[in-house]
């Protein structure tokens, strides 16, 4: 196992890049600490498995170094780098059975048998998968073959890190959960450094202890789920995560007041000058409808999703959504909305501005 | 649901009853005719019963020819198969190049068997062809006219050049449908090449190549035209092979009737070696699903 640094870490497809748009992945410094879970969280195509493809070893960067506990693997190839990989499709040898599907990595590496069967043995424990050892892998469902890519990757105790590429895409949603707890268990109990690309937020958050952001090449955030949730460092994160996303509201922001098109929102803390195209952010969950406080709305849909209704509505000029608990009643009368205070945070072009707590400066 | 009983839906089957009995069924029936038959002309038919088959099971003309041919099969199967496969794993999977090699691969396929046969005819002579005359200047001694092993080095070389393409466009198709994480996953478990090749490439071509050797067992077992036009079934009967016999005993010596027998027998055998393959091809792929 072993700490991951990407060092000025950049990546392009094309030969001869000329502007950063022409990088699928752009500038990166970043750590991977020993042991710990990532989730790789973005859209398609923002780079998500073009970083991983990079520290496997599969594509090699355009410019800067990567370090495995400080060594230079820059140049070293897949097989040297003790990586595992895990595929969205599953990727299983059809023509030998589960048993030497997982003894395949220690055959080519010429362990001897008697430690390949011990090794193969156990893992087969630790995936579930002992009775099913002298079955051919081809006639296994899909999440009996991802469980076997993992399992090979695990196989070798020299593993450096076992990387994901969206491993549960093809997995039926029911068997989904519980994957994912059985990863989470083995990350528990033999804590390998584990690095998992999604474009789910749910797997992402409940999956890592760390989140990493991507949006258009860049990481725009890396945190714990809770602070990409309350603090979203730029507007992607805050659109990306929640469900709905974060309201974004175009304003004018002075000191602790923000101004929409003639009303004024009072804000949790003092902002200096804000220069750009300047956003407040506003969770669903922390806006209230009221009948007279705060912004006049004009509500277009109430939807029932269950444990709360969400009301689509439109307020100075721009959408809003507002979650609204179970429970609490919408009248006719509710014509106003109010925000908690302290859960806005201010945006200019898209990064989020950090502000001063209130009564400290004007 | 109830379902409709309609007998005039047989109708609708009946133009193509009609179109294979009168393409296929009527005339191996003449030919079924024949061989049970002995006729001199006229339309006259005497009652033969099985003699014409008991002649050709014994006969070592049949027996010479049958070897020729099983032995010009094995080698065109031990010959292409490894060289199609060897020729698809080396081409580049896209891009420009990638076109220009399909093009390449598929022009022998696209040009007339009787044409394929005058190539190397003329090519491979001593006097004007490229082959033969600049293997006659290096001081190599080959004529495809009067020795045998250089008749068949010939048929050989021919037909490889003609039917190589299609194995290898069939296992190139059969590469192509691999998902790169295949190749990937074999690169992190320190996957040899072989090992890529046994445990990734060859399983999961075994569907094309198996119906590559079919096809390539079945053409060669009934190759006519160009060992015909190239060599004539010569020198001697040397390059005589099961098709060329056939013809030469039904419109050559025009005795129809064993050559009537003789055909029927060629076609179980080939339909019976046919069948064995599907069954042991099937059966496989049943086998491995377990």
């Amino acid at each position: 196992m072993a700490k991951i640094t990407l060092d000025n870490l950049a990546h392009s497809y094309l030969p001869n890049p000329k502007s950063e748009d022409d990088f699928a992945l752009k500038e990166l410094n970043h750590d991977w600490d020993d042991g710990a879970a990532y989730a790789l969280l973005g859209a398609s195509g923002c780079g998500k498995s073009t970083l991983l493809n990079i520290i496997s070893g599969l594509l090699h960067p355009s410019q800067g170094r990567i370090l495995f506990d400080g060594q230079d693997v820059t140049h070293a190839p897949t097989a040297e780098r003790n990586i595992a990989q895990v595929f969205q499709f599953p990727v299983v040898y059809d023509t030998m059975t589960v048993h030497d599907n997982l003894a395949f990595p220690l055959r080519n590496r010429g362990r001897d048998e008697a430690y390949v069967a011990a090794r193969v043995q156990e893992i087969a424990k630790m995936i579930g998968m002992e009775d099913m050892l002298k079955k051919k892998a081809r006639g296994l469902t899909a999440d009996a073959k991802q469980k076997i890519s993992l399992g090979r990757g695990m196989v070798r105790e020299d593993v450096n890190a076992i990387l994901f590429d969206e491993p549960l895409t093809v997995i039926d949603p029911h068997m989904k959960w519980e994957l994912r707890t059985q990863l989470k268990q083995l990350h528990r109990q033999f804590g390998h450094t584990m690095i998992y690309v999604t474009h789910d937020q749910t797997e992402a958050l409940t999956f890592a202890d760390k989140v990493v952001v991507m949006y258009d090449g860049r990481v725009v955030q890396m945190g714990t789920p809770e602070e990409l949730f309350e603090t979203p460092a730029h507007t992607f994160v805050g659109y990306f995560i929640g469900s709905p996303g974060m309201n974004l509201l175009d304003a004018r922001v002075e000191g602790n007041r923000a101004h929409l098109q003639g009303a004024t929102v009072e804000l949790g803390a003092a902002y200096g000058p804000v220069s750009g195209r300047t956003q407040i952010g506003i969770r669903p969950e922390y806006t209230v409808l009221t009948s007279g406080e705060g912004l006049p709305v004009r509500i277009r849909r109430v939807e029932d999703v269950g444990r709360h209704r969400l009301v689509r509505a439109e307020a100075a000029g721009q959408a809003l959504n507002i979650v609204v608990p179970e429970g609490l009643p919408i009248s006719a009368d509710m014509s106003h909305v109010s925000f908690v205070a302290d859960r806005i945070n201010v945006y200019a072009d898209d990064w989020r501005v950090q502000g001063q707590p209130a009564g400290k400066a004007a | 649901m109830e379902k409709t009983v309609n007998n005039k839906a047989w109708f609708l089957v009946l133009p193509v009853l009609v179109i294979v009995a009168f393409s296929a069924v009527i005339p191996l029936m003449t030919v079924v005719n024949y061989s049970v038959n002995d006729t001199f002309g006229n339309n006259e038919f005497f009652w033969a019963g099985l003699e014409w088959f008991e002649e050709m099971v014994t006969s070592s003309r049949l027996h010479d020819a049958l070897g020729r041919q099983i032995l010009f099969t094995a080698i065109i199967l031990s010959i292409q198969v490894p060289l199609g496969i060897f020729i698809a794993l080396n081409m580049p999977k896209t891009g420009f190049w990638a076109s220009v090699c399909l093009v390449l691969m598929a022009l022998p396929l696209l040009i007339p068997f009787n044409v394929v046969g005058t190539i190397w005819q003329i090519f491979g002579r001593v006097d004007i062809g490229l082959l033969g005359h600049t293997l006659a200047a290096l001081g190599i001694d080959y004529n495809y006219t009067n020795d045998p092993l250089d008749a068949w080095l010939t048929v050989i070389v021919m037909d490889v050049w003609h039917w190589t393409s299609l194995v290898a466009l069939l296992a190139y198709a059969g590469l192509q449908s691999i998902p790169q994480a295949y190749y990937q996953a074999a690169e992190i478990d320190q996957a040899s090449r072989w090992a890529v090749f046994r445990y990734i490439e060859l399983p999961k071509m075994k569907g094309v190549l198996l119906i590559a050797i079919l096809l390539r067992f079945m053409d060669s077992f009934m190759i006519y035209t160009e060992p015909f036009v190239v060599t004539g079934g010569g020198p001697g009967n040397s390059t005589t092979f099961l098709s060329i016999d056939l013809v030469k005993m039904a419109i050559g010596q025009f005795d129809l009737g064993p050559a009537a027998a003789f055909s029927i027998m060629y076609f179980l055998v080939i339909l019976l070696v046919s069948w064995v393959f599907y069954t042991v091809m099937t059966n496989l792929d049943r086998e491995e699903a377990k």
